[in-house]
């Protein structure tokens, strides 16, 4: 398992803003009353994405909200990996070297960005422009390797890539997500073998017939299970 | 190979519109009411005819998991849960189909909530998935506004809510019971069955939870009926299943054919084959990164499908084919492995605690070969002390590939070990 706890150095105070307010009272109706602690993984989010990272006044915030006790909060802040628990830089680079990356080369994604940032796994850049983290199989092997950066992944990476990636997020772009050798989604590289027709609805079953003979069935066996057994 | 016309998920690729009015033109919410009005008794009993099992991981009969909920509601309301939190390694299935195909999902889900009574659904997917939930929550709004789910579905009556809600990295919360404990707000660790969760889950109340793949087939399998889906695959492994092809294989990617289709054909027609031919093949890891992994000479023959990857003590899991050609380093990936499982154990159990930090750090080793040949079997004798020891399967995934390692290449794991004593013979001779 994973140890993971607060930062030492905390902000005196945390209050969601307007927006993440409105947002937040939307995701609590989601849950039956009562129940509002199902929402304290998407408020974790919120603080998240309105602070850059979870701070111990953000939890206490929550609990307060949720009514929670902040304990319980903590426990769930340290648990889930998302949360960033210290300050990451505002553009937060993340390499997946999980087996399927690694056997596709994130072995070179990471050295590529090791040093064009300057930084190690854990590391933030003095300026505190980027950070760099290692994640834990991202669910998208077959476009592997993978880097998130932000809310987004990008695919089929390699050195030079990931590279031509990280030099445009330095100048203040955001390039377009998704593969770098420009496949649709997770279909295979070059000419289509599968997925050519253009979809059409199928044939539907006669449903009327299949009610019938699922009626006539049961019948059938109330029928049999009523018979005196010979 | 399987035809287009028999595949399910005609927008896998993401090549058509994935909106509601791009996935009414595929098919989806067509006749959804018709397949309401026949009443969920007929609907489990489709699914259970379908032969459709569990496409998680785990293999279980879907029609018969959702028999086993309550019968009649209660004041405890049912719920459906969808598994969503795809981060098994290797596999990438749901991720197209939330992003591409949103529209089965939550027709899915309005079908299979009406059949076990259930008025509202949680689709629990993982919080890095953050393009594919706003591409579902987009869909979920459109069903609203078009009256496919809400108030009443599809003007059947039924009143259906359903919900999206984002985990945030847990590799853990894709078990059932873990992810039930994290949608309520709690650390993700499984609990202890029984009760299971048909009887008591979220919020102590009848709750199934299915995959996503599980519950956006059901639609398609129900319009076509039962006999269809059978029709594919052998029996005790039928229908069509989405595989994902990564890793030392000229072209990744996913695709859906039909279930018990040969590995070698799989790779070789959809995959480009694997790199530097199929005679340069080392293993394949068959089903995700919790099942054994299995050498060349198995790999030529075996199909994909539950029964016949059980048979060669492995497992088909989530379909999800990591493949190994003979550049690469088997110990070293058997080990990249072991560490994910200690990084993502919850740390409840202690044979799962201690022993995934045990074995990750003993694989290191093993990778220099700096460990001495009767500590082979040590290792696998500690893989059978996690294994079967613990409340969720977690231990068995982090013990299964290791002892597939030894399984298959113990030749290998000796060499090693060898080769560095004697480099450090000769060390110590030259000093």
């Amino acid at each position: 398992m994973s140890t993971r706890s607060l930062a030492k150095e905390q902000p005196a105070s945390f209050a969601f803003n307007a927006d993440m307010t409105a947002l937040s009272k939307r995701i609590i109706a989601k849950y039956p009353a009562g129940r509002q602690a199902s929402a304290v993984i998407p408020l974790l989010d919120l603080a998240q994405r309105q602070e850059g990272w979870v701070t111990k006044p953000a939890i206490e915030e929550i609990a307060r909200i949720l009514d929670m006790a902040p304990m319980r909060v903590l426990e769930v802040a340290t648990f889930y990996t998302m949360f960033n628990l210290a300050p990451v830089g505002k553009t937060h680079v993340q390499v997946c070297t999980s087996l399927s990356c690694w056997l596709r080369g994130s072995n070179d994604v990471v050295k590529s960005c090791k040093e064009k940032l300057g930084i190690g796994f854990g590391g933030i850049t003095p300026d505190g422009k980027f950070s760099l983290g290692e994640l834990e199989c991202s669910g998208a092997c077959v476009n592997a390797p993978v880097a998130q950066i932000g809310d987004d992944y990008y695919e089929d990476l390699d050195y030079a890539s990931t590279g031509k990636l990280l030099d445009a997020f330095k100048r203040g772009e955001t390039p377009k997500p998704g593969s770098a050798i420009g496949r649709d989604g997770a279909a295979p590289a070059g000419e289509a073998i599968t997925l050519t027709e253009n979809p059409t609805p199928p044939a539907k079953q006669d449903f009327a017939a299949a009610k019938a003979a699922f009626e006539k069935a049961k019948a059938e066996a109330a029928a049999k299970a009523a018979a005196p057994k010979a | 190979m399987l035809a287009d016309k028999d595949r399910i998920f005609t927008n896998l690729y993401g090549r058509h519109d994935w909106r509601l009015a791009g996935a009414r033109a595929r098919g989806d919410w067509d006749g959804t009411k018709e397949i309401l009005d026949m009443g969920s008794d007929w609907i489990i009993d489709e699914m259970k005819r379908s032969g459709l099992r569990g496409r998680g991981g785990a293999g279980f009969p879907t029609g018969l998991k959702w028999s086993f909920m309550p019968k009649t509601e209660s004041d405890r309301p049912h719920y459906l849960v969808v598994n969503a939190d795809e981060g098994e390694p290797g596999t990438c299935k749901d991720r197209d189909m939330l992003r591409f195909d949103p529209h089965k999902l939550v027709e899915g889900c309005l079908i299979a909530s009406f059949a076990m009574k259930a008025h509202a659904c949680y689709i629990y997917i993982r919080g890095e998935f953050y393009q594919e939930a706003s591409n579902l929550q987009v869909a979920i709004d459109e069903a609203y506004a078009a009256g496919l789910i809400g108030d009443n579905a599809c003007g059947s009556g039924w009143k259906f809510d359903l919900y999206l809600h984002r985990g945030a990295g847990a590799y853990i919360c894709g078990e059932e019971t873990a992810l039930i404990e994290s949608l309520e707000g709690k650390k993700g660790q499984p609990r202890l069955k029984p009760p299971f969760p048909a009887g008591v889950g979220l919020y102590g109340c009848p709750t199934t939870v299915n995959n996503v793949e599980s519950i956006a087939v059901a639609p398609t399998i129900l319009r076509r009926g039962a006999s269809w889906f059978a029709g594919i695959g052998r029996p005790n492994n039928t229908g069509t299943k989405v595989f994902c092809i990564s890793g030392n294989v000229n072209k990744p990617c996913n695709v859906e054919d039909a279930m018990s289709i040969p590995l070698k054909e799989l790779i070789e027609k959809h995959a480009g084959g694997v790199r530097g031919g199929w005679d340069n093949l080392l293993g394949i890891i068959p089903g995700g990164a919790s099942v054994p992994v299995l050498p060349k000479s198995i790999c030529d023959t075996v199909l994909m499908d539950f029964d016949s990857l059980r048979d060669v003590k492995s497992g088909l899991g989530t379909a999800a084919v990591m493949v190994m050609d003979k550049s690469v380093d088997i110990v070293a990936a058997i080990s990249r492995l072991s560490s994910f499982y200690k990084h993502e154990s919850c740390g409840q159990c202690t044979p799962c605690r201690e022993g995934t930090g045990w074995l990750a750090r003993v694989m290191k080793r093993m990778v220099k070969g700096e460990a001495t040949l009767g500590e082979i079997d040590t290792l696998e004798q500690v893989t059978y002390q996690i294994e079967g020891h613990t409340i969720c399967a977690l231990g068995d995934a982090a013990a299964w590939p290791v002892q597939g390692l030894i399984r298959h290449f113990r030749p290998e794991l000796e060499r090693r070990i060898r080769d560095y004593r004697d480099a450090k013979v000769r060390e110590g001779v030259a000093a």
